[in-house]
């Protein structure tokens, strides 16, 4: 039982790993309809600036606390920089263009920053200190479940529901579904929808370089790769639960992570990929939307 | 083409005449190709949609295009999206629920559950959450029972009347929009090809024939 418990709370942490980086490609393809294929690079990019953050300020002395706070302030701002700068060099020019045009753009933009990062940095695998506090608490629960991932899952819980509260509350979140549901009606209404563009990749980013930081800190080390693996999971996440719908990413993302884990839990950890994947397939045959997504209608 | 403040002015034509376009044309979402708009004298052709919005044109677009999953009070909130003045936007709102009673009690709901009815008065009130000074009206009567066109026509000369807000409407359905316009335009393939007042064009034969029907 007790085996059973800590791979349903291991798939739980893992599951909203990929419900952060989910929640990007979904917001992204609400907006422009394009999947962000650079996305899972913002999220590596995320991990490395933390890395770097976090190595410089052990080397002053701050505290453990101070490092992780400074270091995911950081690592946020500099994602975000990044997404931002990717719209506009990448997507912006081809937003007229035939929508094969920004996917290639996309992919291009990711396998430059992988190389760019592998150039700028190292292809080795680099220690990631785990810059997440251990809780006297949890002592206990060890075995099953460790601090890191309790510290992964309040934090991955109150930032969907910060997400939540501005996409249903704000000016700006009411703004960016109205703008996911008709764009020139919402230009039409005084929205500059360059700037609703920019928030969302502005948002993503945010929430993947939060989601890069968490996983390093548990897995314990990084390279320039870990952005393609884990964006092909979130992504598929993000289509499992319905691409475009945001509780979608976050549920496609939870059931993401259930399965792997008890594939490898209670089959071979060779086989979790196999069963991840095949789980996309079969939803797709069954409800090609994704489980929350709204098939879209045929406009008259 | 001109139009002057207080007016209510419309632009008939056959389907495919260019109305919609010229509509797109002054909210910026259609740049023309040639020629200038000029709004208080001054050019907006060359402005981002979003800015001819805040010097004070809104538009009720064909078709409505209420956001389908936005409730009634977010697509109302996204008529008022460039103001700030929070006080003056609800007395708006308790204006707009007074022309059209029906709205309150489906604040709630998803703009796509409303009836066709319901969301031309949706439409109609998310463009005067603007605070508009010119509204253009791109087909109202399209799809709807004529009790409830009825309805509308009435509102929009009220809103007219009681605001001063300048009307630019296009319609189809002449004989309607002549009834309601103080003055009238006919576009023929992209051009307009006669301009008067309602009332001479109501009497006019080339215009009963080609466009009343009679």
């Amino acid at each position: 039982m007790e085996y059973f418990f800590g791979l349903l709370l291991g798939g739980l942490t893992r599951g909203s790993i990929y419900a952060l980086i989910a929640l990007g490609y979904t917001m992204v393809y609400g907006i422009i309809g394009l999947i962000n294929f650079a996305h899972g690079e913002i999220y590596m990019i995320g991990a490395f600036t933390a890395l770097i953050i976090a190595s410089v300020l052990t080397i002053y002395g701050f505290s453990k606390i101070a490092i992780l706070i400074l270091a995911a302030l950081v690592a946020v701002i500099y994602s975000s920089a990044y997404g931002f700068t990717i719209e506009k060099i990448a997507y912006k020019p081809l937003r007229q263009a035939p929508r094969l045009s920004p996917l290639i753009s996309a992919i291009g933009m990711s396998i430059f920053l992988q190389n760019y990062v592998r150039l700028a940095q190292t292809s080795d695998f680099l220690p990631f200190p785990n810059l997440i506090p251990e809780f006297q608490f949890m002592k206990k629960y060890e075995h099953i479940f460790s601090s890191t991932e309790l510290m992964i899952l309040l934090t991955t819980a109150v930032v969907m529901i910060i997400l939540t509260l501005v996409i249903k509350f704000t000016k700006i979140g009411i703004a960016m579904r109205a703008t996911a549901q008709d764009r020139d009606m919402a230009v039409l209404s005084g929205v500059d929808v360059n700037r609703i563009i920019s928030m969302t990749f502005i948002i993503g980013s945010s929430l993947a370089a939060i989601g890069g930081i968490l996983i390093a800190s548990h897995i314990g080390q990084i390279n320039f790769s870990i952005g393609f693996i884990a964006g092909i999971k979130a992504f598929t996440a993000a289509v499992l639960g319905g691409i475009g719908s945001i509780p979608g990413a976050v549920l496609g993302g939870f059931i993401l992570g259930w399965t792997e884990s008890f594939a490898t839990g209670y089959v071979s950890s060779d086989y979790e990929d196999v069963f991840a994947f095949a789980l996309l397939v079969l939803i797709l045959i069954f409800k090609p939307e994704g489980l929350l997504g709204k098939s879209k209608a045929n406009k008259v | 083409m001109e139009i002057s403040e207080g007016e209510i002015i419309t632009l008939i034509g056959a389907n495919g005449a260019g109305k919609t376009t010229t509509l797109m044309s002054i909210s910026g979402l259609v740049p023309p190709k040639s020629g200038e708009i000029l709004f208080l004298g001054k050019p907006i052709h060359k402005m981002s949609p979003d800015k001819i919005v805040s010097l004070g044109i809104s538009q009720v677009p064909e078709g409505r295009r209420i956001f389908p999953h936005l409730t009634v009070m977010e697509n109302l909130h996204m008529g008022a999206f460039l103001r700030r003045d929070t006080d003056r936007i609800k007395k708006d709102l308790e204006y707009i629920f007074e022309l059209f009673p029906i709205l309150p009690s489906r604040r709630h709901q998803t703009g796509g559950t409303l009836s066709g009815g319901e969301q031309q008065m949706l439409a109609i009130s998310r463009a005067l959450m603007a605070r508009p000074r010119l509204l253009l009206l791109d087909e109202p009567s399209l799809g709807l029972a004529p009790k409830i066109i009825k309805q509308i026509f009435e509102i929009i000369r009220k809103i007219n009347a009681e605001h001063k807000t300048t009307i630019f409407l296009v319609e189809q359905n002449a004989n309607l929009a002549l009834q309601a316009a103080d003055r009238g335009y006919v576009m023929e393939n992209g051009s307009i090809v006669l301009s008067d007042t309602a009332q001479n064009l109501l009497s006019n034969n080339d215009v009963k024939k080609a466009y009343l029907g009679l």
